[in-house]
């Protein structure tokens, strides 16, 4: 089965770093084949920025993303910018602290898209005590809503990604994303 | 042991490059080859190699001569008006037979154009880009690990023939991530240098029967003039003279030409009963292979032919592919190069249809179907 992911956010968040976690659980980790792009030029600093990862069981023909089956946002421009396209009864997951919910309400329920909604940077900043790990938290988030990689590989690809000395608060990370989906 | 990564296509050929036994880059970063040279950066001082950023271009084609001439496998990585810049030392180059690699991840053009867009618009310079008769060999991968494997093979057809050797990857290629696997040992071609008998004299370009003279390195001993004015088997300039030109020139075009069956190299799929060929190289590849699997599924006797070597051109096997065929179909990120290539060989017995686009943008599978399934209809008719 093939699965889109798409992540948006913005420059500083991590965004790009998680597409490539996911892309590393799903190859490397998973035994599963994947391709993660992102996007270049200018809207990269600042503004909006987007990772995209292709899961599959089997080999991967086109690599590129057409309409993803999740969509993880997490800024108001990524969101309004990147959701169009999302699948019918997609998986939509919002930091709602940095979203406006308002402004979806009409597109989650025409498309009738599962929200799923994990205040990553709120959790990174209070439980973990480092904001910079919010990519982390809702990488957690993300795994939990979706499935779309296993836990052991998620952990084993942030492992493989964090830099040293930092491990431990990287899985804390992830585990209190993890948490933070029903 | 069998290593396993996850890494940018760019990366991917930084370490093909490194396993090849490169150990010189010379280069000036541009988007989207930069990753290249930054990972060149690192990989080559800690594998006893040397990495120089350059003033521009012109000038990393010809650190990368000379590099070469001191015995040691050399690289240059570019994009866009990078590889304008290099083609008169590609010339000098191939006139003087030295083995180095050129990358060129094309991105949008011409000029400036569009640096972080993809592209195949340069696949004609990449033919006869610098002044002269002359051939050369490229390479275009469509995938992460094809950018490892084919900058390995490019190093090594470069060293074989004694050839500059480009691998026309394209932006698409050099920023996906991938899984890489890394094998324990790669097959590398080593440099043949010359021997001599007892008191034989020593004619650099006194080429033996496969046009590929070996090659000493400065400080062997031998003693070779590097020109790229027309020389002799002596290596001395000798310019008026037409029979010297004629005889120089043709061995350089003939070392590729002659050995064409050893140098191209292809995929075929769902080729045996194919009334319809989809021909490609490079990224539009990925979306050929899913339309073709669409549209047989529908019925239409269509298969893919994916080139894996651009230049020189597989005439033989598009031949043969032509005796069966009624229509050849090419993908290409540009408003047709490849293209004139296929209508020469493939042209007399076929209809060619060119599926150019531009803009930056990998040609969905979609497209590539529509285009199967309107020519089929056609044929119907």
């Amino acid at each position: 089965m093939r699965q889109e992911v798409r992540i948006g956010g913005f420059g500083g968040q991590g965004v790009i770093m998680t597409g490539i976690v996911i892309g590393k659980a799903a190859s490397l980790f998973d035994g599963k084949n994947a391709v993660q792009t992102q996007s270049y030029g200018p809207e990269a600093r600042g503004g909006a920025s987007k990772t995209e990862v292709v899961i599959s069981d089997e080999p991967i023909d086109y690599p590129k993303v057409q309409a993803p089956d999740i969509f993880i946002a997490m800024s108001q421009t990524a969101l309004m910018k990147y959701k169009d396209d999302l699948k019918e009864e997609g998986i939509l997951i919002i930091d709602p602290d940095l979203v406006n919910e308002d402004d979806i309400a009409d597109f989650v329920a025409d498309k009738k898209i599962k929200l799923f909604r994990a205040p990553a940077t709120r959790t990174a900043t209070d439980v973990i005590g480092l904001r910079v790990v919010a990519n982390i938290v809702m990488m957690g988030a993300i795994v939990k809503a979706t499935g779309v990689v296993s836990v052991e590989a998620a952990k084993e690809a942030i492992l493989d990604s964090v830099p040293k000395g930092t491990e431990d608060k990287n899985i804390q990370a992830f585990e209190a994303g993890y948490g933070l989906i029903e | 042991m069998v290593e396993e990564r996850f890494v940018l296509g760019n990366e991917a050929c930084a370490l093909g490059a490194i396993a090849a036994g490169c150990r010189f880059f010379a280069g000036y970063p541009i988007t989207p080859s930069t990753e290249i040279a930054e990972n060149m950066s690192v990989l080559l001082p800690k594998n006893g190699g040397s990495f120089v950023q350059m003033e521009d271009e012109i000038a990393s084609a010809g650190a990368i001569i000379g590099a070469s001439w001191s015995g040691v496998k050399s690289m240059t990585a570019t994009s866009g008006p990078g590889i304008s810049l290099m083609q008169e030392n590609i010339g000098y180059g191939v006139i003087t037979e030295t083995p180095i690699v050129i990358i060129n991840v094309q991105r949008g053009s011409p000029s400036t154009g569009q640096p972080t867009m993809s592209s195949q618009s340069d696949m004609m310079q990449a033919r006869w880009g610098s002044h002269g008769d002359y051939e050369t060999i490229a390479l275009s991968p469509s995938s992460v690990q094809e950018f490892f494997d084919f900058t390995i093979k490019a190093f090594n057809l470069a060293e074989e023939y004694r050839v500059p050797v480009l691998v026309m990857s394209d932006e698409v290629v050099g920023h996906m991530r991938e899984k890489l696997i890394i094998p324990d040992s790669v097959d590398i071609v080593k440099r043949v240098r010359p021997e001599l008998e007892e008191g034989e004299q020593y004619l650099p370009y006194d080429a033996p029967e496969n046009g590929v003279t070996p090659m000493p390195a400065f400080g062997d001993g031998f003693n070779v003039h590097v020109t790229g004015l027309t020389h002799d088997k002596r290596g001395y300039p000798d310019t008026n003279d037409a029979e010297t030109h004629t005889d120089l020139v043709e061995r350089l075009c003939d070392k590729i030409l002659k050995n064409k069956d050893k140098i191209c190299s292809y995929k075929e799929e769902f080729c045996d009963d194919a009334e319809i060929v989809v021909v490609s190289y490079g990224s539009p590849y990925r979306s050929v292979l899913t339309a073709v699997k669409e549209a047989r599924e529908e019925g239409i006797k269509v298969g893919s032919l994916k080139i894996d070597t651009p230049w020189p051109f597989p005439d033989e096997e598009i031949s043969k592919l032509a005796e069966n065929a009624t229509d050849f179909i090419m993908p290409e990120m540009n408003l047709g190069q490849m293209v004139h290539e296929l209508e020469r060989v493939a042209g007399k017995d076929a209809n060619v249809h060119l599926i150019g686009k531009i803009g930056g943008v990998l040609h969905t599978p979609e497209e590539i179907l529509e285009k199967i399934k309107e020519v089929a209809s056609k044929k119907e008719d």
